[in-house]
């Protein structure tokens, strides 16, 4: 902290300097550089972005300026990391814990597992004040209170007794700021702080994190995949590729004239919002799902005889159809019931109302009444990884629905592995291996043909690309879009991203907790928002484009403290969904709920 | 919470009723006759079917059964048939010292476990790791009458330092607990290690470490809290497993507990001893399942208690 009044007094010393800087890793075959040369200075006030894509290595660069680089495996392998007149990579173990949040600190992308569960919100601020002597065990609480505040928590003075488990991610993330600004470090690393977070709690702590580097003069490190994040908060950038640095330049210059031919694909791969191609009027071709009245309601148990004593109502009242060869979009924010549409879909959650599935009522159904319809309803999951079996090889999962089918048998099922193999972009030789030894896109690849072995005729994809790569996500859109043109199939596509939703929707249904907002077609949904609430959903959207000022978030009062749990006997107060024309729909200005 | 500890023990007492059946139904299913226990091998048969009588043996298994559950209800667990006295004595009169060693087995147990686990976790994949793991696993493998022998034959016999059996003093406490212990020392050694090292990689820890925090606060308020939790549940389970070694342990050190008292009652086939030795050490089994499940959520607050 001693270097703080020599940089705060303007001169252009920069505070971090990596020079040269590279990181080994130990693998079975032999040690991989997974960090090749790195070089940059971060001036005091500054906003540095560290781009790239999953592997280049921008994380293992926040860890190895941290010292938390995963031991033994990792390890520095050359050049130096300076924090002013400090050389980090020199420091020994005490040494660098009295760097670590005083000088340097860090907050991370998942701020649920990032917090210890069992510790109050007070007691995990204090411990860094105290642990810096930063102030007296006396003064520490009040300390806590103020950092709280400073990050605009609500209500601070409860939050102080609360579990992490208690705060919405958001206020989560906010308290890993407090923690991370407690002792004023000259050096703020964020690495992919909001990627875990809806869009509109994105943007508040985008908008934080801004607000409090100018109120401190922090140098902030932001590690994100998202061009759209870089846009906004970057003075410089630097684009990472396989551990290399591929470009290095200031942001606008870097968005407006990309000098290589990585940063050029990167960049035109990242969906923009009112940049996707007119598409045609939705067709009045047949009706293949109709979902009327849909309510799911999940029951809370508590007491001496474990009455239910509360309901969730995850989906209310909720209606829409999806046409042959159509895709129709549920967008929202966590905890909005899209997921869980797609679920009772699939008969996966007990729902009332009606759903019609290619003209068969589904309600009802037992299990093994449901399985002819389900061939003509398949989901693809947004963590492929976790959704295929680690022990059984991708031939054998692809066509493992045509087995449960009993629809083929013997050789014919190795002729139909083959042929979705290509139908999906794979090489049939890949058939035997396994899920680990595919990448994150073509594992959902491999999704997809487990969904298409049965020729369905609706796809669910519950948030498919997410977890993705911008350029891997581009790639496995155009091919969903292809398998529709050529065998029109319907979708439901379920995502938060309002960019990617713009590229593949036909129709869009907006929703929150449990309720339809707006919705009919995509330019009219996405362009002319009408409900307060897509408005703001649209407006948190982060731009890829330095140069645009971004307009304020409308308000949407107490969008983080709204819940759709209701007591046994009270209801939400349901919607009215009025009229505007050519199918755009949107709910009346809501009343105080009774 | 008081009507979730209400529920849990109306649970309990079903639990119990349960237990009270199957153990009773089984006895009565056992081919040897309590009553030529009683009468001794040269008795006629008159004098058996006379002591049958007596003790109720002749009346259909659910009047034995009801008039079993009616006695337990009103306290009274019967009376034993070979020695003069009420169950309820008997077990009164022994109880003390079992628990006495239970406890402080819990303790040796926990305490030996905890530090190998996290020393182990600590150490991870290093000759200290490894030979402490192979440690635990001579703890769980061996059986523990040789443990107790071997214990007595080092530490009694040879060197002197502790007495060879029987009951009083904290010497007489010494080895008992410790041959009882160790086998559970084996198994929270490797569970505390597990888990150790499953929380030492999450992301807490992480930010434990960015936030400048030494290496023994770390381990010591993030790590250790994390990694007992799932302790927490196996201690009450635990239980039972003390009671099969109580009767083996007591028996090698002449520890004068229920657990001798059973393997006499066992053997002379003791009805009334045996079923009033399984509803102690079934209560015993209940209990600590229901007092770990109330400890849980003062340790993890995501828990609550419903």
């Amino acid at each position: 902290m001693t270097q703080a009044g020599d940089i705060g007094s303007g001169g252009r010393r920069p505070v971090l300097t990596v020079h040269d800087l590279s990181v080994q890793v130990a693998t079975d075959a032999g040690a991989k550089t997974v960090l090749d040369g790195l070089s940059f200075d971060l001036m005091p006030g500054e906003t540095l972005a560290l781009a790239g894509e999953s592997g280049s290595g921008k994380s293992m660069t926040a860890l190895a300026i941290m010292g938390l680089l995963p031991k033994p495996m990792a390890r520095i392998s050359g050049g130096s990391i300076r924090l002013g007149e400090t050389d980090l990579t020199a420091l020994g173990d005490s040494g660098y814990r009295r760097i670590r949040s005083a000088r340097v600190a860090m907050i991370f992308q998942e701020p649920m597992t990032s917090l210890n569960p069992l510790m109050t919100v007070q007691r995990q601020i204090t411990e860094v004040l105290l642990e810096h002597g930063a102030c007296s065990r006396r003064e520490a609480p009040a300390r806590a209170l103020r950092l709280l505040r400073n990050v605009r928590l609500t209500e601070p003075e409860r939050r102080l007794s609360q579990y992490p488990h208690e705060l919405s991610g958001g206020m989560r993330q906010r308290v890993m700021i407090a923690m991370a600004l407690a002792c004023d470090p000259e050096v703020l690393i964020a690495d992919e702080p909001t990627t875990a977070l809806d869009v509109t709690v994105q943007a508040e702590i985008l908008d934080l994190i801004r607000t409090l580097q100018a109120e401190h003069g922090t140098a902030v490190l932001m590690i994100t995949h998202d061009m759209g994040v870089v846009a906004e908060m970057a003075d410089r950038v630097i684009v990472l590729r396989q551990g290399r640095q591929e470009e290095g330049a200031p942001v606008r210059e870097l968005f407006a004239r990309p000098r290589t031919d990585y940063t050029r694909t990167l960049l035109a791969a990242v969906p923009r919002l009112g940049t996707a191609p007119d598409r045609p009027v939705p067709s009045q071709a047949k009706k293949i799902v109709e979902v009327d009245d849909l309510s799911v309601r999940f029951n809370i148990a508590s007491g001496l005889l474990n009455r239910t004593v509360a309901r969730v109502h995850a989906v209310e009242g909720v209606s829409f159809h999806i046409r042959e060869g159509e895709t129709l979009a549920l967008v929202g924010e966590s905890g909005c019931g899209k997921s869980t549409i797609g679920k009772a879909l699939l008969g996966l959650v007990p729902w009332e109302g009606s759903i019609r599935i290619d003209g068969v009522q589904t309600r009802g159904r037992s299990r093994p009444a449901m399985r002819p319809v389900l061939r003509d309803i398949q989901m693809v999951f947004q963590d492929p990884g976790a959704s295929l079996d680690a022990r059984m090889n991708v031939g054998d999962q692809v066509v493992e629905p045509m087995r449960v089918h009993g629809l083929a048998s013997g050789s014919e099922l190795v002729d139909r592995a083959e042929w979705l193999f290509r139908r999906v972009g794979l090489s049939p030789d890949m058939l035997s291996r396994y899920p680990h030894e595919f990448s994150g896109g073509q594992r959902q690849r491999v999704c997809i043909a487990r969904a298409l072995s049965l020729s369905p005729k609706v796809i669910i994809a519950d948030e498919s690309v997410s977890a993705l790569d911008v350029s891997v996500q581009a790639q496995v859109l155009e091919l969903l879009q292809e398998l529709q043109e050529q065998d029109g199939l319907s979708y439901l596509f379920i995502s938060h991203d309002m960019a990617v939703i713009e590229q593949v929707a036909d129709r869009v249904v907006v929703m929150r907790l449990g309720q339809v907002m707006e919705d009919g077609p995509r330019d009219a949904v996405l362009r002319r928002p009408q409900h307060p609430y897509t408005k703001r959903l649209l407006a948190a959207v982060p731009v890829p484009d330095p140069t645009r000022q971004r307009s304020a978030i409308p308000d949407f009062a107490g969008v983080e403290m709204d819940s759709p749990v209701f007591p046994v006997g009270a209801a939400p107060f349901r919607v009215d969904l009025q009229d505007l024309g050519q199918g755009h729909r949107v709910a009346r200005a809501e009343t105080p709920r009774p | 919470m008081w009507g979730y500890l209400l529920r849990r023990l109306f649970e309990s007492a079903l639990i119990l009723l349960g237990i009270t059946f199957v153990t009773f139904v089984l006895l009565y299913l056992v081919p040897a006759d309590p009553a030529r226990q009683i009468a001794g091998r040269s008795a006629t048969a008159a004098t058996v079917d006379n002591i049958r009588n007596q003790l109720g043996l002749n009346d259909p298994l659910v009047v034995q059964y009801w008039r079993y559950l009616t006695g337990l209800a009103q306290g009274d667990m019967g009376r034993s048939y070979l020695q003069r006295a009420e169950v309820s004595s008997l077990i009164a009169s022994r109880l003390p010292a079992s628990l006495l060693l239970m406890v402080s087995a819990i303790v040796t147990e926990l305490i030996m476990g905890l530090t190998i686990g996290v020393v182990a976790a600590l150490r991870r994949n290093r000759p200290v790791d490894h030979s402490l793991m192979i440690f635990s696993f001579v703890a769980i493998s061996a059986p523990q009458f040789v443990i107790g022998i071997l214990l007595l034959y080092v530490f009694a016999v040879q060197l002197g330092w502790f007495p060879i059996g029987g009951y009083g003093t904290f010497a007489h406490l010494v080895l008992p607990s410790i041959t009882l212990g160790l086998l559970g020392a084996g198994w929270y050694s490797r569970m505390m290690r597990s888990s150790m090292i499953e929380v030492l990689n999450q992301d807490l820890v992480r930010t434990a470490r960015a936030k400048g925090l030494s290496k023994l606060r770390i381990v010591a308020g993030h790590v250790m809290p994390n990694a007992i939790l799932p302790i927490i549940a196996m201690i009450g389970i635990d239980i039972g497993l003390f009671m099969s070694g109580i009767v083996v342990v007591e028996s090698v050190f002449g520890w004068p507990g229920i657990g001798q008292l059973a393997w006499q009652a066992i053997q002379r086939i003791d009805i009334p001893v045996i079923m009033g030795v399984t509803m102690v050490s079934a209560t015993a089994i209940v209990l600590g399942n229901l007092i770990a499940d109330l400890v849980a959520p003062l340790i993890d607050p995501r828990i609550k208690t419903k």
